[in-house]
């Protein structure tokens, strides 16, 4: 059983969810507890690749996502059909993620002691 | 039961501080010690000493001042998130060469991993927010 799941529905810029909701990942892993975390709703527009979020002046989540797995988080779930329905496909993210369908969503969150839905 | 509470939702903004200060009354009441209270993102504005709102509505921070001091709860504000928005303490204030500190007295700042401790450490996290 891993011990916290960050669940991200938010887009990486117009509010800053997105960063806030990854700095709580760093500092938990950084912690020593084993991360998860999974991105569904709008929050898989921040697995998409080429973003600009310096031209509407924000800072986005990118650099932050390639540093995940120095901080050993390597269990990254996006939600099959939240891709779907926004035109995107799981082999065209910025980062390695494992898809999941809707039915083990349950499952999932199971498997974790704590949850965190940003 | 020994609960800690999570509040992302900024006072006079969304319900979620209402709710959250409603439910740790509910939770003492029943008998339960809560921890700690974490402020995160615009939850962080619960901390300003500066809040003024009219007569006839609630004052949040000060209504959160209270409960924590009567049941010996923890009010901590995430550094990270209250500097950039603009509330500090003294020492925020002196590290920043800033004209003045607003933090409400009774809550501190302090690091994100408080909220990861508090998770870890309390039999339940409840988190409220927007």
């Amino acid at each position: 059983m891993s011990d916290i799941l960050i669940i991200f529905r938010k887009p990486p810029v117009g509010t800053s969810w997105a960063r806030e909701a990854l700095d709580l990942a760093l500092v938990g892993a950084a912690f020593g507890q084993k991360v998860s975390l999974l991105f569904m709703g709008d929050g898989v527009f921040q697995l998409a690749q080429n973003q600009q979020p310096d031209a509407v002046g924000q800072k986005g989540t990118q650099a932050m996502m390639q540093a995940l797995s120095m901080y050993d988080i390597d269990d990254i779930y996006v939600h099959n059909d939240s891709l779907d329905t926004r035109g995107m496909a799981a082999d065209q993210l910025n980062i390695d993620c494992q898809p999941i369908t809707s039915k083990a969503l349950p499952g999932l969150l199971q498997q974790h002691k704590q949850v965190f839905n940003f | 039961m020994k609960y800690s509470i999570a509040v992302y939702g900024g006072p006079y903004s969304h319900q979620a501080t209402h709710t959250a200060f409603h439910f740790a009354q509910a939770v003492l009441d029943k008998g339960h010690e809560i921890q700690r209270v974490f402020f995160y993102h615009d939850g962080i504005y619960n901390g300003s000493a500066l809040v003024a709102p009219p007569q006839d509505e609630a004052n949040l921070p000060q209504q959160w001042q209270q409960l924590a001091e009567k049941n010996g709860v923890e009010l901590v504000v995430c550094i990270a998130a209250a500097v950039r928005r603009g509330l500090l303490d003294e020492n925020e204030a002196k590290r920043y060469s800033k004209p003045g500190s607003n933090l409400e007295q009774g809550y501190q700042l302090s690091g994100l991993g408080q909220l990861v401790d508090a998770g870890l450490e309390c039999d339940r996290l409840v988190s409220f927010g927007p």
